[in-house]
């Protein structure tokens, strides 16, 4: 835990659409499934989560629909619509140009500059 | 608070559907679970394990209240948080609460009378169904609504645009129930009037079209509600009883509905008649005089389809038609289509611009008022530049306190708001049901309805908008850094601030008022001592009808001769006279008049409009009209004598160029007749008119043009109620039948001097508003400045300031924009005077009392703004204050 990084504001819903982007998942599945692809490198309040699934849902990136989860309990699932299968693309095209531009800025050797 | 909390509760749930509450509430309770089922998988007890799972989820609540505004649902529930903080803030100050809903109170109020009068006497249409397409016929070359009976046979039959044409006219009758004869007032109608206006009877029937069949040929009555609620005790047996009206019998056929009160706003008849038995009414009838234009208003509802374009070019064929088929009394004649209900041009331009002033007045004083609550707010706003900074420091938006500011500033002004439009509701009851005369029954019917109610909350918005405003700026700027760094923000303003802007456009506003108010009250008081070309003062009026005491035109002269005689002899009368109609009583007579050469006598050829009276010789010395030069008439100008006239000066200047050019020349009536001037009289006021200008007027001896109705005129010093019974008992010994109104001429003038009294007192209140509301912001300003500058002063007076200057220090700001507001305002006020000049007598800007009345009146309030701020400023004591600190 010492080791889990903070989120940068505005990646939370990125890595909710992605995380979804695997299938339909309920909030806390939506957790684990964030925890599992990122190597549970990162810091997420669980509550912080659905601020950020209600704000998606209205946007219409996500669609959301009742069921039973594996355990058989009652739960909200989240499946990914067309609209947010689009911009799950651009917004990680958009991120990874981003971040190679950082790292590269960041790993260049003092003479080179 | 808790009422509060739970009002917060149930609105929530009003306004987030139930479902997404629990739908929301189930979701995050799942999401627990499944942590918790998790946690119980890895070896942790079950209750242990919903415990942890419930702690690493965090602040429930608040993600829920994030998850609201995720989905975008938070306006109310902002709105509550602000009005609870508003709520809070405001208690803490109660006496900036009060005075601003006080202020908002005044200056809403004032514009919801405003807009009452506004409403009722020109917005609503009359009380009758399809109002919208009711419209009066007014002669389109004058002024002019009224109409003679055979014209108005001939519009109503030969127009193809109306849905039946009716006519009314105003009458007044003694009505013998066979217990209290009263006299009252009547509509004569025409026989259509009820079907025409689409009115059903409240109980009985109405007359018809169908039910005149020529002169005197339809004796019923048709009571109005409230006279049969008043004078029948809501008796429904009186549907077909018999009553005397002036001594003919008349049948009453039933009651008209409780809302219909005519089609005249002013005047509510007590009993409708039928026109064409207007001879047994009046005594005398015009009903085949198509010259005599005694029909007081004709009008009608267009046909659906027809626009009003369309029915002015009917009438207007139909009014060629008249000019062709009767060039001696109608001539070329052209209509026009107005409002019913102010007899069109008549009235309605006058009230139209006496309240648009009024209206305009009272914008100011909300304006005013707007302008002094701005900068209470802007000054409240710099206190709590810290409380601001402090907020924005710990994460607010800009946006979101700017927001809590105006809802502050509405809060207020709906509060206001409401408060006003309760005074002004009861305001405006009580006008609707004041009886100005005692012997008129004329309402003002401006009670108040919901368009009164939706102006007042718009203009309560707005103004709680536009005061708000002022001091957004002022909050977008704050640097929190800066103010929390350096406490509070003790920058001693130089430079010119928007609230100085403010209170100096405020104090114009109000001097405008001040201004305006006293224009009116000169004007009032001048026209109360103008010269009327007659003097009221000592002077009594006997009114009496002969005709209505059953005498015939032959008996007239010997009666009046009688009356006269019988008035002269009561001890101290000088002298006792008798006219038709006196001066500035409503019903003048107005006929053309021609230079003696003339000789197409045709009514529109005539040089002039000369007003008309008949009188007896002893008029002049008994009204005290001086008479200029040549003689008074003698009994001797009779029937058989030669016509002979005295006229006034600007009859003989109109007519004849001079005075002396006029005396002993002849001057012709529309009926051909010669009329020699005998005498000049000096000017006058004559129609009911305090401000108009010079009118030509000739006096006519009353033996060569014989009138019925007359008025004595006493002159006498005597105490009024010794006179007021010798009167009575000589009246009763010439005739005990005879009906008689004896009043001052002081009383009856009070007819004439209402318009200019109301816009006294409506000027005078406003005037007493805006004085009130600058006296208030001056207080502000100054108390504010004092406050903040307490410790400068403290200083000032440890280092041994003066009295002088420690008051020129604290005040000499408020004083100086004092000084700029009330000069812009004298100024503004003064050319506001033009517009005053048409209700009020004589208003002149340049008056030297109007002038200095201003001025002594705005330092007075100057002064007594600054009085308590100057005495805390004087009382500083620099050791307590200093060591304070």
């Amino acid at each position: 835990v010492a080791h889990q990084a903070q989120l940068l504001p505005g990646t939370l819903d990125l890595l909710i659409l992605r995380a979804v982007s695997l299938g339909p998942l309920h909030g806390y599945g939506v957790l684990l499934r964030i925890g599992q692809i990122s190597g549970n490198a990162l810091l997420i309040e669980q509550g912080a989560l659905y601020p950020g699934l209600f704000r998606l849902v209205r946007q219409g990136l996500l669609k959301a629909s009742w069921g039973t989860s594996d355990n058989n309990r009652r739960a909200k699932f989240y499946e990914l619509t067309s609209a947010g299968r689009k911009r799950l693309r651009e917004e990680t095209e958009s991120w990874n140009r981003l971040a190679s531009a950082i790292a590269c800025a960041l790993s260049q050797q003092p003479e080179e500059t | 608070m808790k009422l509060l909390n739970s009002l917060r509760l149930r609105i929530a749930t009003l306004f987030y559907p139930a479902q997404v509450n629990t739908e929301m509430e189930e979701e995050l309770s799942s999401h627990i679970q499944l942590r918790a089922d998790d946690l119980e998988r890895s070896g942790l007890p079950r209750p242990e394990a919903e415990r942890r799972a419930r702690i690493e989820f965090g602040g429930r609540e608040k993600y829920k209240e994030e998850c609201h505004q995720a989905l975008g649902n938070h306006f109310i529930e902002t709105l509550i948080q602000d009005l609870r903080f508003s709520l809070r803030m405001l208690r803490k100050s109660p006496g900036f609460a009060i005075a601003a809903v006080l202020t908002l109170a005044l200056a809403i109020g004032a514009n919801a009378v405003v807009f009452g009068m506004l409403n009722g006497l020109l917005l609503r249409p009359l009380n009758v169904p399809r109002a919208q397409s009711l419209y009066a016929v007014q002669r389109g070359n004058a002024t002019y609504i009224v109409q003679s009976y055979p014209d108005y046979l001939d519009l109503r039959d030969r127009n193809r645009s109306f849905d039946g044409l009716a006519a009314y006219t105003i009458a007044q009758a003694g009505l013998d129930t066979g217990k209290n004869p009263s006299t009252a007032w009547l509509f004569e109608v025409s026989g259509n009037y009820f079907d025409a206006l689409g009115i059903q009877p409240y109980l009985g029937r109405f007359f018809h079209g169908s039910d005149e069949h020529g002169p005197n040929s339809a004796p019923y009555i048709v009571l109005s509600w409230a006279y049969w609620h008043s004078h029948f005790q809501d008796d429904s047996g009186v549907v077909g009883r018999t009553v005397q009206l002036s001594k003919h019998p008349f049948t009453i056929l039933g009651v008209a509905p409780p809302q219909f009160h005519g089609t005249l706003l002013i005047l509510s008849p007590d009993f409708f008649v039928p026109m064409v038995n207007a001879e047994q009414v009046d005594g005398v009838a015009f009903l085949n005089a198509r010259g005599t234009r005694w029909v007081f208003e004709v009008l009608g509802r267009l046909k659906v389809g027809v626009t009003p374009a369309q029915a002015t070019a009917d009438l207007n064929a139909i009014g060629y038609y008249l000019g062709k088929t009767y060039p001696k009394d109608d001539g070329p004649t052209s209509f026009s289509l107005v409002r019913p209900g102010l007899h069109g041009d008549f009235f309605a331009p006058a009230a139209r611009a006496f309240l648009a002033g009024l209206m305009l007045l009272a914008g100011l004083i909300l304006l005013a008022a707007c302008a002094n609550l701005g900068s209470l707010f802007a000054a409240r706003a710099a206190d709590r530049g810290r409380e601001v900074a402090l907020r924005l420091a710990l994460g607010s938006s800009r946006s979101r306190i700017v927001r809590q500011l105006f809802t502050e500033a509405v809060m207020i002004s709906l509060a206001g708001g409401a408060a006003g439009l309760w005074a002004s509701v009861v305001l405006l009851r009580w006008l609707s049901l004041w009886q100005p005369f005692p012997q008129f029954s004329m309402t003002i019917p401006v009670s108040p309805d919901a368009s009164v109610y939706l102006v007042a909350l718009l203009l309560a918005l707005a103004s709680g908008f536009l005061f708000g405003a002022i001091p957004v700026r002022q909050v977008l700027r704050t640097n929190p850094y800066e103010v929390v760094k350096s406490g509070s923000s003790g920058r001693a303003g130089r430079r010119l601030t928007v609230r100085d802007v403010l209170l100096v456009v405020q104090i114009a506003i109000c001097a405008v008022l001040v201004t305006s108010s006293f224009v009116a009250l000169r004007g009032l008081a001048r026209s109360l001592h103008a010269n009327f070309g007659f003097e009221p003062r000592n002077a009594t009026l006997v009114e009496t009808n002969l005709s209505l005491a059953g005498y015939r035109s032959d008996q007239l002269p010997i009666m009046q001769k009688r009356m006269i005689d019988a008035m002269e002899a009561i001890p101290g009368v000088t002298r006792a006279g008798l006219v038709d109609v006196p001066p500035l009583h409503m019903g003048w007579d107005v006929s053309p008049v021609f230079t003696d050469n003339m000789t197409d006598l045709r009514p529109w050829k005539a040089v002039a409009q000369a007003v008309t009276y008949k009188i007896s010789p002893e008029y002049f010395q008994a009204a005290g009209t001086a008479m200029l030069a040549g003689r008074i008439f003698s009994l001797g100008d009779d029937k058989e004598a030669p016509r002979v006239a005295v006229v006034n000066q600007e009859f003989a200047r109109q007519i004849f160029g001079s005075v002396s050019s006029a005396l002993g020349s002849y001057y012709k009536m529309p009926d051909g007749t010669r009329v020699q001037v005998v005498g000049i009289a000096e000017d006058g006021k004559y129609t009911a008119n305090i401000a108009e200008d010079p009118q030509p007027a000739m006096f006519l001896p009353i033996l060569q043009s014989p009138a019925n109705e007359t008025w004595l005129v006493l002159r006498s010093s005597r105490d009024r109620q010794q006179l007021v019974a010798a009167i009575r008992s000589k009246l009763r010994d010439l005739d005990p039948g005879l009906p008689a109104f004896i009043q001052t001429w002081n009383e009856e003038m009070n007819g004439a001097l209402f318009a200019p009294r109301m816009a006294t007192a409506s000027l005078g209140v406003l005037g007493l508003m805006g004085a009130m509301l600058s006296i208030t912001g001056i207080f502000g300003m100054a108390a504010y400045s004092v406050s903040k500058r307490l410790r400068e002063l403290g200083i000032r007076i440890a280092l041994g300031a003066q009295r002088k200057e420690v008051l020129e220090a604290a005040l000499g700001r408020a004083l100086k924009l004092l000084a700029y507001g009330s000069a812009a305002g004298l100024l503004l006020g003064l050319l506001a005077t033009r517009v005053l000049a048409f209700i009020v007598y004589q208003a002149t800007p340049r008056d030297p009392l109007v002038l200095a009345g201003v001025v002594g009146a705005m330092s007075l309030l100057g002064l007594l703004a600054t009085w308590i701020p100057a005495q805390r400023a004087l009382s500083v004591n620099p050791v307590i204050l200093l060591r304070a600190e």
